[in-house]
């Protein structure tokens, strides 16, 4: 699997993954110290997936992301500083404040907006993926989503539309096991993967704790997509080791502490990189360590950046409402 | 050539193929848009002119390609929505509301959705309650959306070409009991801003604002009224969002008098938001209530002596004129 991925690349996929955990980790205290307005849906635990998919695109490639975004966002390239602006309401963040934690958009890497709708963006994802097809642009569109979102019948409909018309788009489920508080064996019957198969579209699952893996898999999926081939249906399977948001402390009447345990020991993204690298010899730990203190120091500079930003002026209120 | 009649169909067709023949960008896509021209047949020969590409079939899957609509206007391209009754608003909330219509706001401005989103209205054709509705009232209420509702061929033919123009979302309202309605439209290539009102008879005596068929229904009255020498003034806002307040609320102002007709719901409707308008902004001039009359509160009914008593009538805008006029 990681014979075609190089040393360097690697480790910035490391980084960008190292990025992620830090910005979560930063979140969540900012939350609790009641310094961020709203609530946010943390991505610890998932950083694989959105940087393994993220990696195998273009900054011209489009994504869709979810209320769960803060990884796809930096995974394709959104800056720190901003990003916690966003999410404090400031004047500089990505939508200058108008959005937050959950709508952060970026159009200049390729990010289409974050969506509080679950579901809400798989149309966006295809009609890019349909708008990049009839402009000949070869770029291929992303949607990500959770297993929940499969619950949503948008999809089977731009799904159907999607293979009908071969639109270079690629749904990426991340299945972290819940919705919201309610385990996926609940709510969803049958395979994920057969409900894209019900429309003929090619579909992949893949450990979405190993981030060579979706890296890999997402390479050939986007190739296919690039080529004409049409869309395809991406299953990661990962996990959220917070709560549905940063407010779901009490978990146990869902799911297991021993669970919860057990992922962050045994399954985690970082680790099981920074590891593999290590015993490999490829690297050392103490390359491993200086990118977490150099992801540590971007937090923490770009947090301090945003804390100290101004607001928006209120008289914005009305701006942007109106092309 | 000025005085060339075309029907309301055809002047939104022309609006359209003109608008896809000077942008490569503009493109329709709906259920039965290509070589069935839509069951209304609205949209024949665009696809013969203009090929699959840009005239695009769908499944029956509302949400789904409203949402690729979306998508597509967010990435460069400026498509033309087609649902096919406004009725089916219902399936494609979510999309319109909460997408196309934040998107911009939500994103600072720095995304935006130039798209069409072209429906239907009007009832008095048998169709029952899930295929009459007029459904603008929705739509008007939803910050980042503009509404227009043109009342004939000409505005037709304009306001679609601003909308298609338009950087932002626009659901354009067609009555389909006035698609064979004909009118002078000009051939050669003219806008209509949103947001400024028509006067379409001039009058002192009573203002009748009315909106899509409802205009007909206004000057009609407005005949009724001439005979027994009341003279009423017929405006037509054309878009209900932006709304054209200052026109309606000078003309109320030299009349005194306001009726407002809409054929959506009365309850909670556009004739409840223009009503307030008017009596907020001329409330010292106006020497009777602001009246509104739009369609009964009640599913629109199949049998049509029941569908018919629904919808206001030019014999019932008459009436209450004259009332208020104290005649």
């Amino acid at each position: 699997m990681t014979e075609h991925i190089d040393l360097e690349q690697s480790l910035h996929m490391y980084e960008q993954m190292a990025k992620i955990r830090a910005f979560e980790e930063k979140v969540n205290e900012l939350y609790k110290s009641a310094k961020m307005p709203g609530l946010a849906h943390l991505y610890s635990g998932e950083e694989a997936v959105a940087v393994g998919v993220c990696e195998a695109l273009k900054r011209d490639d489009y994504i869709t992301s979810t209320h769960r975004g803060h990884g796809h966002c930096l995974a394709k390239g959104a800056k720190v500083d901003r990003m916690f602006a966003e999410l404090l309401g400031k004047e500089a963040g990505y939508c200058r404040g108008k959005g937050g934690s959950m709508h952060i958009a970026d159009p200049d890497s390729g990010n289409l907006g974050a969506n509080a709708i679950v579901g809400g963006s798989m149309g966006i994802a295809t009609g890019a993926a349909m708008s990049a097809k009839m402009r000949k642009s070869g770029q291929v569109a992303v949607c990500f989503f959770g297993d929940g979102a499969l619950g949503q019948g948008l999809f089977y409909e731009v799904a159907n539309m999607a293979a009908l018309w071969k639109l270079p788009v690629i749904y990426v489920c991340e299945n972290n096991l819940y919705g919201e508080y309610t385990h996926h064996t609940e709510t969803a019957a049958g395979e994920f993967i057969a409900r894209a198969q019900a429309f003929g579209i090619h579909t992949e699952i893949v450990d979405g704790q190993d981030v060579h893996a979706v890296y890999a898999t997402m390479q050939k999926l986007v190739e296919r997509a690039r080529r004409g081939e049409g869309p395809a249906f991406l299953q990661c399977n990962t996990y959220r080791y917070y709560g549905h948001h940063v407010g779901d402390i009490n978990r146990a009447y869902y799911r297991a502490k021993d669970e919860e345990a057990d992922w962050r020991a045994n399954r985690d993204p970082l680790t099981i990189l920074a590891t593999r690298l290590i015993a490999q010899k490829l690297t050392d730990a103490s390359v491993i360590a200086r990118i977490d203190a150099e992801v540590n120091a971007e937090v923490e500079t770009g947090v301090a950046f945003a804390l100290d930003a101004p607001f928006p002026d209120v008289r914005e209120v009305n701006e942007d409402v109106y092309a | 050539m000025h005085d060339r009649e075309l029907t309301f169909a055809e002047a939104i067709r022309e609006a359209l193929a003109e608008e896809m023949r000077r942008d490569a960008r503009v493109f329709i896509i709906g259920e039965d848009v290509a070589e069935a021209g839509t069951p209304f047949k609205v949209l024949s020969g665009l696809v013969e002119e203009f090929g699959r590409d840009r005239v695009i079939d769908t499944p029956i899957s509302e949400p789904g390609f409203s949402g690729i609509g979306v998508g597509a206007a967010m990435t460069g391209m400026r498509p033309v929505v087609d649902i096919m009754f406004g009725d089916f608003l219902g399936l494609v909330m979510d999309q319109i509301a909460n997408q196309a219509a934040k998107v911009h706001y939500m994103s600072g401005g720095k995304l935006s959705v130039p798209m069409v989103f072209r429906t239907t209205m009007g009832a008095t054709r048998r169709s029952a309650a899930q295929h009459s509705q007029s459904l603008h009232a929705w739509v008007s209420h939803i910050p980042g959306l503009k509404v227009a509702i043109p009342s004939t061929p000409y505005d037709a033919k304009g306001l679609m070409k601003t909308a298609i123009r338009d950087n932002s979302p626009v659901v354009f309202f067609e009555d389909k009991m006035m698609y064979k309605l004909k009118g002078v439209v000009p051939s050669d290539d003219y806008t209509i801003p949103f947001g400024v009102a028509d006067v379409k008879r001039a009058g002192n005596d009573i203002t009748l604002v009315a909106t899509s068929s409802m205009v007909q229904v206004a000057l009609g009255a407005a005949d009724l009224l001439a005979k027994i020498g009341v003279s009423a003034e017929v405006i037509d806002p054309r878009t209900t969002l932006p709304l054209d307040t200052s026109t309606l609320i000078e003309s109320a102002k030299k009349t005194s008098r306001a009726i407002v007709i809409d054929e959506g719901y009365e309850q909670y409707g556009v004739t409840a938001e223009i009503a307030s308008v008017i009596a907020d902004g001329a409330f010292y001039y106006l020497d009777a209530p602001v009246k509104r009359m739009g369609a009964m509160n009640v599913p629109v009914p199949f049998s049509p002596v029941l569908e018919d008593v629904t919808v206001p009538t030019e014999q019932m805008v008459f009436e209450m004129a004259k009332r208020l006029c104290g005649k």
